[in-house]
């Protein structure tokens, strides 16, 4: 397999609705950014593109992925469209990545988007619990938040987490997005702003809980010629892994954990995992990516870490999952401001899914972008100000997820100047 | 002190239109507001249960079936008709009446479908010596009350509607 660099982004500004425009020229918004940055690219020298959004529901529009595909010019170059659930930018990321490593194109375009405000909220929260078993799951009051909160609920159980270390994950991402222009939510509030916000289902209220969003990112991935030609600041991905895990949360099995190189056995006596209190989806991807980039320990190695917080406790969760801290120590590890900015390894610097908003298959685009921008050390010229550049990063990670944890992808970026 | 709403909440109502104004000099278009239609979408699946049947024609007899692999022995709660982990043929077999919650939730928002229904209890029930778990509602308990770990006993609709909510759980003491 070859090297794959990323050598551009973009993202349109996520927001609640987009009435101004339909989701073509919104992905183009995003492309051009892309292609304004690396003006060396042009159309003819793109080999093919992936195409990510997650429901045909919310636009009433099949095929959705050709549209752009027309409209951003790119026909008659080779394309699909990937989809699984939130996950589907972390998968559309990877397939492009897997299309330039397998030596297939040397150029290829990964584009997300998803226009969520043509339904309103709760019909929107109806087609996301669509995924979910239909014969078993959805009828019995299919609902995200239900589902995740029984998940923290249990975490809550076996670790002692508490509501106001759940408050502490959205103080820290809104307090990050407060300085990026590409967030949706820009707001100052404390934990107890979080603890007293309306309940949703308990124990997560609505400032624990991402919203829903209208939005498009767009990555341009090349192999390492093309990456010199169009870039002196390409971003190597150093690997990629993936893991899955039973739709149902009641198939979730109740064994062993999945150890990464720092853990052993005796860590995790008489834990049954990975029940519904842990994503095993997340450690086989964090093992796989670890691996392959020859990782050992991830809180040392990792300078920082964007990953899908659609909940609090899903942020907290994936600390886990990601071997930032033990199985169990999710709440400790956000009290002891290790993932703040300025920790030994910032979390959510962009301020993540809970206040830069969620255009599902745009996100796990996103959170590349910021990445790329991270590790070029460019955030000032593309935010407008440093506040959020984290002085010499070298590695980060990006993580999406789709619900309740069935498909995770962690994808590991490098700068290799 | 609580703060006060001060927001409307949008609503579908909209107005029938049949025309709009329309400029004169046509590079005043770009500068038009989107126009915003409502479409409404309504469909009547014909869903088929297919080999999980047995499971809703047991709710409808006051039983819950879940499935059991012949050859390595793990038990489903919630029906399998394939092992998950070395892919033989499961058989029905009828579960206990009595579980325990293994996690649980009150959603006091939820899907459009059942909004009208907040606030709600989920849990997903263990049952002894059964391998995987169960989703479904619980009654007759607020959020302030429910834990983990509690007793709970199957009840059933009287008139079947052949969905997974032909059973629900209350406490059992």
């Amino acid at each position: 397999m070859r090297d794959v660099y990323m050598v551009s982004g973009g993202v349109s500004k996520f927001t609640k609705a987009r009435p101004d425009k339909t989701f073509q020229p919104m992905v183009k918004e995003a492309f051009d950014y892309a292609m304004n940055d690396v003006p060396h690219l042009t159309i003819d020298q793109i080999d093919g593109s992936v195409a990510s959004y997650f429901s045909d529901h919310f636009q009433r529009q099949l095929m959705s992925g050709i549209m752009v595909q027309d409209y951003l010019g790119l026909c008659p170059k080779e394309s699909k469209r990937v989809e699984g659930g939130g996950a589907t930018g972390g998968l559309c990321f990877q397939t492009a990545w897997a299309e330039v490593a397998s030596g297939r194109q040397d150029v290829c375009v990964a584009y997300g988007f998803e226009t969520m405000s043509h339904v309103n909220t709760w019909k929107g929260n109806e087609f996301i619990a669509l995924a979910s078993d239909a014969s078993y799951d959805y009828p019995v009051g299919g609902f995200y938040t239900g589902y995740y909160a029984m998940m923290v609920v249990r975490h809550m159980y076996e670790f002692g987490t508490t509501r106001e270390q759940l408050a502490m994950v959205s103080v820290k991402n809104y307090q990050n997005a407060f300085h990026n222009p590409y967030a949706q939510k820009k707001m100052k509030i404390a934990v107890e702003d979080v603890l007293n916000a309306p309940i949703v289902a308990y124990p997560l209220g609505m400032l624990d809980i991402c919203v829903m969003s209208d939005g498009a990112a767009v990555c341009i991935l090349a192999d390492e010629k093309m990456a010199a030609k169009l870039t002196d600041k390409p971003i190597k991905i150093a690997s990629v892994g993936c893991g899955t895990d039973a739709m149902r949360m009641a198939d979730r099995p109740h064994g062993e954990v999945i150890l990464l190189p720092h853990e052993s056995p005796d860590d995790y006596k008489g834990l049954k995992y990975p029940g519904v209190h842990s994503f095993r989806a997340g450690r086989m991807g964090a093992k796989l990516a670890y691996e392959r980039a020859g990782i050992t320990n991830p809180l040392e190695e990792l300078d920082f870490v964007e990953l899908h917080d659609a909940y609090t406790s899903s942020e907290i969760q994936t600390y886990e999952d990601l071997g930032l801290c033990k199985y169990g120590e999710g709440g400790q590890f956000i009290e002891s401001g290790k993932p703040n900015l300025g920790g030994i390894c910032p979390v959510n610097p962009s301020g993540g899914l809970l206040a830069c908003g969620h255009p599902v298959g745009a996100t796990g685009l996103m959170q590349a972008v910021f990445a790329f921008w991270q590790l070029q050390g460019t955030i000032n010229k593309h935010f407008g100000n440093d506040k959020l550049q984290i002085q010499n990063a070298k590695r980060g990670l990006i993580h999406s997820h789709a619900g309740t944890g069935t498909y995770v992808t962690i994808s590991i970026l490098e700068k290799p100047f | 002190m609580k703060k006060k709403e001060t927001k409307l909440p949008e609503t579908e109502e909209g107005t029938v239109l049949f025309n709009v104004p329309f400029p004169e000099d046509l590079s005043q278009l770009k500068k038009m507001s989107p126009i915003i239609i409502k479409w409404p979408y309504h469909i009547d699946y014909i869903h088929s249960y297919g080999q999980d049947s047995p499971f809703f024609a047991g709710l409808a007899n006051k039983k819950i079936m879940g499935t059991k692999c012949p050859k390595c022995g793990y038990k489903y709660a919630t029906p399998k008709f394939h092992c998950m982990y070395c892919g033989s043929e499961c058989d029905w077999f009828e579960l206990p009446l009595e579980g325990k919650i293994h996690t649980w939730t009150t959603c006091h928002f939820g899907s459009q479908e059942f909004l009208k229904e907040t606030p709600f209890n989920l849990i997903l029930v263990e049952f002894e010596g059964v391998d995987s778990l169960f989703l479904a509602r619980l009654i007759g308990l607020s959020q302030d009350e429910v834990r983990i770990g509690m007793k709970v006993k199957a009840k059933f609709r009287r008139n079947s509607q052949f969905k997974p909510t032909d059973v629900y759980f209350v406490p059992a003491e």
